[in-house]
């Protein structure tokens, strides 16, 4: 089936996460859909599948204008998606799973699903038990579970979103065998990725996004510089921070594992002097977020040990890292952060952990006009947070931090905001390495990485290297985020 | 963000505006089913009145069920404060009833009443704050949901009292209904007497003044705590985003357990109220809250974590559930579920009114 995007246009209210993107794909072949986060591949992927409707724009299924308002639809028209995390039912059998969704009578034949079912995941060398509990399958099992239901209900385009962030090097195999043969079979495959050997291994044509449009096209195989180049913009100017005297080791992580359930990173070791700002880079679920949270205290690591200022803290509640002067200001700022429906000074009264009864409501006011100006916050100390623009709030999140800190810890701190903004926080985050603040920060932005950082840590599938940022280009950070180098 | 179109005012008049025509939906369908029943609606509404205020019996009964109702409703306010549905709260009044009523039993020929009354108080505060924390740490600790918790202790409360009353505290040879030995007048709380202000003469009244002082004295209480303490702001915090207060430095377990304790201790306090006020039946029995708690969660619900509100709300709640019971109401061929009707409706048509205003005023700021 021939897929044909025309001129798709999805906004999330200021936000354009589709700006007129077009996109054909042929039958029979693997499609690579390529990109930063958030440069638009999901929502793009969600559209045609009918996860989310169009703001403007026209789907065409071999020719014929179609549309496609819930998954449902989608299905009945032939276009399934696999999403990046599993939407099944863990509570439920393989089985149960499998006949979920499945168009018929009251009552499920289940005789007929379980043939099927055995049948298809034969073809594709797949080892399903229809009688096992979902919730006890890989996320890699559950994957081909989800494939073999969207070709049960009859799918002659499947998506993925990022299919091979959590699952094994086998499995990783067996997913491109079947995608292969599925192919093979006259079906479309549209495959959404970050990662660029991935895409020269199995896809024939790649579709590059970038910031809601489309950066390129290209048939496979190309060169990588092409595909770098189209993925992070034009190559600019290396970094021109000039250094900053380093003072002692404060923090220091001596072979540390952490992990959750998808990912681990194993044995990191490093060392983190007063003033000195290191970059992490990585797609977004590498595992930077595992290891600032275990540097805040609040990821227990699985082994290894966390020091701070020469104390061992490994295992130490959140609380007293917070004492001992580290902080951490996560990615989602309404949603761990700052708490919608309260007021600025109310999130200062809450931030001060005074130990006082009672509230002194007229010093909490006074203290967050002081911060208000301090941080050219656009909004009055009774203003509610969600009030606020996304960059006024990652200045009240600076302005909630206490004024002295050992470690800082970041998740995307200027994602979302305009230059202005970006510039302004990093005026006040530098004046903090001054004083001797450490700052770990993850980001998606090749040259915030550059220009902002002392020296790098590039997360790959919860793998983590070590560059120099000084000498460093935004190519070879490129190629190494997409995993060229980290071998296997 | 796009900003919203309406000023500050204009949205809080748009949100009573809905919240009145609630009232007025909820009072204009209760009236539809008087009509049904074949009533007139105003007939009812002037004996509910006048069954509840029109005399000094009636007003005595208005006045010992608002007490428990409003100390409920002001525990109530921090576990709601806190984003956790308290719903073991009637449990948590019977295990404060189970506990003062064993206080008395123990220390009733050790000690003089007037010190046995106050350290049965103690006993059901601190009965009703164990209880619930128990429905905390199932919640913290076991994964159990407040809800599920709270409902399951609730039942085992319940069974509790049975027991007592039936077996160990129970009176041979008769029905567990009936409960155990009514206590003697000098166990119960003293009543109001009659006095007068220049040229009126107020009757005397049966409710205590100490009920009167420690319901009242509790709303206050928990209004100003929420309103003016560190300990009240964090609650709020955690209730709205209990991640965000959390990475903000706030100890949420604890803040979370407190306030179950808290709030257990005060509906203790209304389950020792149900044994030894004047206007009781002076003993333990079987589903002795009949419901006051579930009425509370229901008015702060209402009242929508505005503890001031909840002053009038359950003296409000207490005047149809008294009216609609007494006497007059069942001469009409009512049956007391008439007032339940009526709060139930009204309870429904508010929270309508407030999830309009969700949906319709909030929605556009986004």
């Amino acid at each position: 089936m021939k897929v044909e995007l025309l001129d798709i246009h999805k906004h999330f209210g200021p936000v354009r996460a589709n700006d007129g993107i077009s996109l054909c794909v042929e039958p029979g072949t693997i499609h690579a859909l390529l990109g930063e986060n958030g440069a638009g591949k999901s929502t793009l992927m969600k559209v045609l599948s009918g996860f989310f409707s169009a703001d403007r724009g026209t789907i065409l299924l071999d020719g014929r204008p179609v549309s496609m308002d819930s998954p449902s639809q989608a299905i009945a028209c032939g276009v399934g998606m696999l999403h990046q995390d599993p939407l099944d039912f863990p509570a439920l059998s393989v089985l149960d799973n499998y006949l979920l969704g499945s168009p018929g009578r009251f009552f499920p034949d289940r005789g007929r699903g379980r043939r099927a079912l055995l049948s298809l995941a034969a073809q594709f060398d797949f080892h399903l038990h229809p009688e096992a509990r979902v919730a006890a399958l890989s996320i890699g099992e559950r994957q081909q579970l989800e494939i073999l239901r969207l070709l049960w209900l009859g799918v002659q385009v499947l998506i993925l979103d990022e299919p091979t962030t959590a699952i094994s090097a086998q499995q990783k195999e067996k997913l491109f065998a079947a995608l292969r043969q599925l192919a093979a079979q006259g079906r479309t495959v549209i495959f959404v990725s970050h990662k660029l050997a991935e895409v020269e291994e199995l896809c024939q044509r790649v579709t590059v996004l970038s910031h809601g449009r489309v950066a390129g096209e290209a048939a496979i195989p190309c060169a990588t510089e092409h595909l770098v180049r189209m993925m992070f913009g034009q190559e600019i100017a290396q970094s021109k921070r000039p250094p900053t005297p380093l003072g002692e080791v404060v923090l220091e992580l001596d072979r540390l594992t952490v992990s959750d359930w998808r990912l681990e990173v194993k044995d990191l070791s490093l060392q983190v002097r007063a003033g000195e700002v290191i970059g992490l880079a990585g797609l977004e679920g590498s595992g930077q977020r595992l290891v600032l949270q275990a540097c805040a205290g609040l990821r227990r690591p699985q082994a290894g040990r966390i020091s701070l200022g020469g104390r061992d803290f490994t295992g130490r509640p959140y609380s007293r890292f917070l004492d001992a002067g580290v902080a951490y200001m996560p990615a989602g700022r309404l949603e761990e952060g700052l708490i919608p429906g309260m007021t600025l000074t109310e999130h200062v009264a809450l931030a001060s952990r005074s130990r006082a009864f009672l509230v002194d409501w007229k010093a909490a006011g006074q203290t967050t006009a002081e911060r208000i100006r301090q941080y050219n916050i656009v909004g009055t100390p009774a203003s509610p947070v969600e009030s606020l623009s996304g960059g006024n709030q990652q200045r009240t999140l600076l302005g909630l931090l206490p004024p002295y800190l050992q470690v800082l810890l970041m998740e995307h701190p200027t994602r979302g905001l305009d230059i202005e903004s970006t510039e302004y926080i990093w005026q006040q985050l530098q004046q903090r390495t001054q004083q001797g603040t450490a700052i770990l920060f993850a980001s998606a932005d090749l040259d915030e990485l550059l220009d902002r950082s002392d020296r790098l840590l590039v997360f790959f599938a919860g793998r983590v290297k070590e560059l120099d940022a000084r000498t460093t280009s935004v190519q070879q950070l490129g190629e190494w985020i997409g995993g060229k180098g980290f071998d296997g | 963000m796009k900003k919203s179109g309406r000023t500050r005012a204009e949205t809080i008049a748009a949100e009573w505006g809905l919240r009145l025509a609630g009232v007025v939906a909820a009072l204009i369908l209760s009236a539809l089913v008087l009509l049904v029943l074949g009533v007139s609606p105003f007939r009812v509404a002037w004996i509910i009145l006048s069954a509840a205020f029109g005399s000094p019996s009636g007003i005595s009964g208005v006045l010992s069920l608002w007490m428990p109702l409003l100390l409920c409703a002001a525990g109530l306010l921090f576990t709601f404060s806190a984003g956790m549905w308290n719903i073991g709260i009637e449990g948590q009044i019977a295990i404060g009833a189970v506990v003062a009523t064993g206080t008395i039993l123990l220390l009733r020929d050790v000690l003089p009443p007037a010190a046995v009354l106050p350290l049965a108080a103690l006993g059901g505060m601190l009965g009703g704050a164990l209880w619930a924390l128990l429905v905390g740490l199932l919640r913290l600790y076991g994964n159990v949901n407040e809800i599920f918790g709270g409902l399951g202790l609730n039942f085992l409360a319940d069974g509790l009292i049975l027991y007592l009353v039936k077996g160990p505290w129970g009176q041979p040879g008769r029905s567990a209904t009936s409960g155990m030995e009514p206590f003697p007048p000098a166990l119960w709380l003293p009543a109001l007497p009659s006095w007068s202000i220049g040229p009126w003469q107020v009757p005397a009244l049966n409710v205590s003044p100490i009920e009167l002082l420690l319901g009242l004295m509790a709303i206050v209480a928990v209004a100003l705590a929420l309103r003016g303490t560190h300990f009240g702001l964090r609650l709020k915090a955690i209730g709205k985003n209990l991640r965000s207060a959390f990475l903000l430095g706030v100890s949420t377990t604890r803040h979370l357990l407190v306030s179950f304790a808290l709030c257990g201790a005060l509906a203790g306090l209304a389950g020792w109220m149900l044994v030894v006020g004047p206007n009781t039946r002076h003993q333990l029995l079987p589903q002795i809250s009949s419901g006051i708690g579930f009425l509370a969660i229901l008015v702060v619900l209402l009242v929508s974590l505005n503890a001031w509100w909840a002053l009038p709300v359950t003296f409000f709640f207490a005047a149809i559930a008294k009216g609609s019971s007494l006497r007059p109401t069942m001469e009409l061929g009512l049956d007391s579920a008439v007032g339940g009707v009526i709060q139930g409706l009204l309870v429904l048509f508010i929270l309508l009114a407030q999830g309009l205003q969700n949906r319709f005023l909030q929605r556009e700021g986004g």
